[in-house]
């Protein structure tokens, strides 16, 4: 049933989410200047990066395997599926039965594996620092997020993120206390996720304190765009995935093209204030100790177990 | 799947969510200060979801005892806590027997139970808050953890102050309210419970130098 | 009827608990308070006379409620009441002698011990199960400052955990509270009424069982902690070592049953709604293990109160026992055994004060020779020991007897722990008590003559009614057995 409707805006999102992830991460950037009072990049700085950095050479360490060279395509391929998988515009994607919401974490945490491996790959200390930190960091959102995940799932009676968007965008406007935690902790996992700042700092290369730098600081040339640009489509997919499941309105359904077109321009309205929303929660926060971070990844979990305790208690049957 | 849930039951329900999250908030705050500024936060919750089940239900003593909780578990309270803060002199951080992450863990745990303990009996109730009794029972698990985990004799006292709002909540969502008499009775003698431990805090430093109560362990087995 | 004996039950110790704290060191407070309590006393004979006359009453609207259940308990809490005064009286003047109290806490004291008694006399009286939780906690908040009264580390440290256990327990009673409340409302609506006993007994048999039984658990579990049901008993010895004498002889006989008259209150309506044993059921199980864990703690102590207190545990787990098998012979065991415990625990804490003041310290190995200092007192401790132990021909053995009896017919198993039970504690006792009263000492005498009279009353009831029950004493006990089913 694979409608050319679908087909044309599956590809239509994935262009638009390889297209438009860059332009986000320029945005939040931009807003955190303005708010920290500085003066801001370019909007467009993240897309002069790129092209600086594909235009250049791949310096490559002595010791670097092939794992080295393959993770940042990997990486890449990981998040271009996400963002696929995830109904940015349309509900009617046809790569939507590939993966479910589950099946969604496995793809993040895929690419998560590979970036730590390339990071230790080389030896230095930094990267073996940078990838051990990833996986405590995400050996303790997973389960934060599976736990968002299920919520949903048990709302809408299914794992496939398409219908679980369906279905929120169809139900009343009741106020669900579980929704709310679970917002809540997806919106904590998201910043840990995304290396933003109250675990981790994008901006800085403090060796005590960061993450994700740490892990990509032996590559350069293509290999380091790529990885930017993986970076920047993972941002884009977990706004695509909050936006999606917390304010579902506006996004197209199965064989309606005037809707597809009428989300573009929704969609575009809710990453600016979503964009703006990151920024000034990093500006407001300040950035924890590594070792708070466990505490503060627990307390997502814990939302979203309540989340999920209070759905179980307060809103079946009701 | 939802049918039209009338709007006061959404909030009370939302409240109800509100006040366990804060319940959890307390058992993780390490500050004494902060520590009953979210006690003060959780009774201000409960007042409200008092007045909202008040506002629904049109009983008159309802509104008498939303009103007594906002005076005396959301201003008086809280000020003779702050008052007897800073008078003691007591600052700095709580220290706990387990460590705080470990404690919410058990926490959830508690959750789990209290909510299996409270389902069978919601699904006979015809109110439609019925749920929340479920949260009032965890609420006061929440409180009765916090009150053996913490070695500071004033986190004692805030656990059992959260504990009778976790009853509060189970009475007046629950079942739309205990009789006035009674609530009269509980408000008053939580109020003399409270002005006695505030002699008590002063008599304990004198003979401690401290509140924390770890110095009392003279009379053991 | 001009004179309401009731209302006089109520208002004397309120009014003179009122009076005392204005009254401060005058040279007639003292007086004022034995006064106050045989007053109370006598109200409550009057009020005694009064239901075996005609029958069970209702008083101010339905908010009171007395039948021969409870008029029993006040008789004596009355009784205990006065007697307890007229011991403290020299008792605290020798305190004041040896400097341990100043004269406000004198008044803080006369003041709580009568405000003490007006919540119990409430707690017992009231037919609104919600005002029995609000008399019980604030018997609690009354109680916690007489057991603070030295100021001493030790005695802090008991107030404190006496007020934090018991507000934890009485917490969990009020959920159950709640959860009653929540049951009966289905029914009686949302009237004032779903919470007064008297309507609730009469549409027990309708109240849903799955939340009757979850309120129970709570509600046996909350007042547990206050008749010092094992495992929640961990305050109780503290309370009674560190408080004054006279506050361990009303605590240990007067404020437990408080708490079991609670849970009684509150047996008859979950057997009514589960046609089960098992709120019985519950009540044995506690009643054994509280025997048990008591029995074996008897032996470790070296402070004489302590002992005690633990001593009055292990009765309270033999008549929550009694009352679990139910029944109107068990039933009737535990009335009994109820009354023995009280008179014959607070004789023996007046021995106890007086020897421990005379000795100067409740370490059991200090104490020696009370025979040689006070041949009374030394004789009413060892009395009253032998009494508490079960000895023939006190009530306490009938009591233990007839519990006894019942259980090997009804409840087999129950009897190897019985008997395992009562045997260690009686020889942890008897072992520490005996050097106690026989052995050599010196001693000085006290400023204030002891008073004996309240020892010798209390262990003479006992003799009496270990030999013969006055007839209408009987009469009541078998009618509020029948009340309990």
């Amino acid at each position: 049933m694979i409608s050319l409707t679908g087909v044309l805006g599956q590809l239509f999102a994935i262009a638009l989410a390889l297209l438009l992830a860059p332009l986000l991460t320029g945005w939040v950037n931009q807003c955190r200047a303005w708010l920290q009072n500085r003066a801001a990049p370019p909007l467009l700085q993240p897309y002069y990066t790129l092209h600086k950095l594909f235009h250049k050479d791949v310096v490559l360490a002595h010791n670097a395997s092939a794992l080295f060279r393959f993770a940042p395509f990997i990486i890449f391929g990981c998040m271009v599926l996400a963002c696929a998988i995830i109904p940015s515009l349309s509900t009617d994607l046809p790569f939507a039965p590939a993966a479910d919401a589950l099946a969604l974490v496995g793809v993040f945490g895929l690419a998560r594996v590979f970036i730590a491996l390339a990071g230790m790959d080389v030896g230095t200390s930094f990267g073996t620092l940078g990838g051990r930190r990833e996986m405590l960091i995400g050996f303790l959102a997973e389960p934060a997020l599976l736990m968002v995940i299920f919520t949903m799932a048990m709302i809408a009676q299914s794992t496939s993120v398409a219908t679980i968007v369906e279905t929120l965008a169809h139900r009343e406007l009741v106020i669900y206390p579980s929704i709310a935690f679970a917002g809540i902790a997806f919106t904590m996992v998201s910043f840990a996720e995304n290396a933003r700042v109250p675990v981790d700092n994008p901006a800085t290369h403090l060796e005590l304190t960061m993450i994700h730098e740490a892990m990509i600081l032996e590559y350069s040339g293509r290999h380091l765009a790529l990885l930017e640009w993986a970076a920047s489509l993972k941002l884009y997919a977990y706004s695509c995935l909050g936006l999606a499941l917390f304010f579902p309105w506006g996004i197209a359904e199965r064989d309606n093209f005037l809707a597809l077109i009428a989300a573009l321009p929704v969609l575009l309205v809710k990453l600016v204030i979503g964009g703006a929303l990151v920024a000034l929660l990093e500006t407001i926060n300040a950035k924890m100790r590594i070792f708070r971070a466990p505490e503060f990844l627990g307390t997502a979990f814990l939302l979203a177990v309540l989340g999920l305790l209070v759905r179980l208690l307060l809103e079946s049957r009701v | 799947m939802s049918q039209a849930v009338p709007l006061y039951a959404q909030l009370i329900n939302l409240l109800a969510a509100v006040i366990l999250l804060l319940g959890f908030a307390m058992l993780a705050q390490r500050r004494v200060i902060q520590l009953i500024d979210l006690f003060a936060l959780q009774g201000f919750a409960l007042f409200l979801s008092t007045l909202v089940v008040a506002v629904k239900t049109g009983q008159h003593h309802l509104f008498y005892s939303a009103g007594l909780t906002l005076v005396l578990k959301v201003i008086l309270l809280p000020w003779i806590l702050h008052r007897l803060v800073r008078k003691l002199h007591i600052k700095g951080e709580v220290e706990g027997l387990i460590n705080i992450p470990t404690t919410t863990l058990i926490g959830l745990g508690l959750v789990i139970i209290a909510f299996n303990v409270a389902t069978p009996i919601s699904q006979l109730s015809s109110t439609i808050t019925r749920g929340t009794l479920g949260i009032a029972l965890a609420t006061v698990m929440l409180a009765f953890l916090m009150m053996i985990t913490r070695k500071k004799a004033i986190t004692q006292v805030v656990g059992f102050l959260a504990m009778e709002n976790g009853l509060f909540l189970a009475a007046t969502s629950a079942t739309y309210g205990m009789p006035m008499v009674v609530e009269l009775g509980i408000a008053l003698d939580v109020l003399v419970g409270m002005v006695i431990l505030g002699v008590f805090f002063f008599q304990i430093r004198d003979q401690f130098d401290s509140l924390d109560i770890h110095h009392m362990e003279q009379l053991k087995e | 009827m001009t004179l309401d004996f009731f209302a006089l039950t109520l208002l004397i110790p309120l009014l003179s608990g009122i009076l005392l704290s204005f009254a401060g060191e005058r040279h007639w407070a003292p007086h004022l308070n034995i006064i106050a309590s045989a007053a109370t006393f006598l109200s409550a004979a009057g009020l005694t006379a009064e239901i075996i006359d005609q029958g069970p009453r209702f008083a101010f609207g339905e908010q009171f409620f007395i039948d021969s259940m409870n008029v029993f308990f006040v008789t004596l809490t009355a009784f205990v009441g006065m007697t307890t005064a007229i011991f403290s009286d020299p008792y605290m003047k020798n305190d004041r002698s040896h400097g341990k109290l100043t004269p406000a806490r004198l008044r803080l004291y006369k003041s709580m011990y009568q405000l003490f008694m007006c919540t119990m006399l409430v707690a017992l009286t009231t037919n609104n199960l919600g005002i029995l939780w609000v008399a019980m906690e604030a018997a609690t908040l009354t109680t916690v400052l007489l057991v603070s009264l030295y100021r001493s580390p030790a005695s802090l440290e008991a107030a404190w955990k006496y007020f934090i256990l018991c507000g934890v327990g009485i917490a969990q009673a009020l959920f159950g509270t709640i959860l009653l409340y929540f049951a009966a409302e289905r029914i009686l609506g949302e009237s004032g009424t779903a919470l007064l006993w008297s309507h609730l007994v009469e549409v027990k048999g309708q109240l849903d069982p799955t939340i009757m039984a979850l309120a129970f658990i709570f509600l046996l579990v909350g007042y547990g902690t206050k008749v010092g049901l094992a495992p929640m008993h961990n305050w109780l010895p503290d309370a009674h070592a560190e408080g004054p004498t006279p506050v361990s002889a009303v605590l240990s006989g007067l404020l437990l049953n408080v708490a079991l008259y609670a849970i009684l209150r509150c047996k008859v309506l979950a057997d009514g709604a589960l046609h089960t044993d098992f709120a019985g059921n519950l009540m044995m199980g506690f009643g054994i293990f509280t025997l048990l864990a008591a029995a074996f703690f008897l032996g470790r102590q070296r402070d004489v109160k302590r002992m005690f207190a633990y001593s009055s545990i292990e009765h309270m787990g033999i008549i929550t026992f009694a009352f679990g098998m139910g029944g109107p012979v068990a039933s009737f065991a535990g009335f009994l055994h109820m009354t023995m415990h009280s008179l014959v625990k607070s004789a023996i804490f007046f021995a106890v004060g007086h020897a421990a003041q005379k000795c100067g310290t409740q370490i059991m190995e200090d104490i020696r020779g009370l025979k040689r200092i006070n041949p009374l007192i030394g004789w009413g401790l060892m009395l009253g020991t032998l009494a508490i132990l079960g000895m023939p021909p006190f009530g306490v053995f009938a009591s233990e007897f007839m519990i006894l009896t019942h259980a090997m017919k009804f409840h087999p198993w129950a009897t190897p722990f019985l008997l395992l039970g009562l045997g260690v504690a009686f020889a942890s006792i008897l072992a520490k008590v005996q050097p106690m009263v026989f052995g050599e000492s010196e001693a000085k005498p006290l400023p204030h003559a002891p008073a004996i009279t309240p020892v010798f009353v209390h262990l003479g009831l006992a003799l009496m009614m270990g030999l013969w029950i006055p007839p209408y004493l009987s009469r009541w006990f078998l009618e509020a057995a029948r009340m309990l089913g």
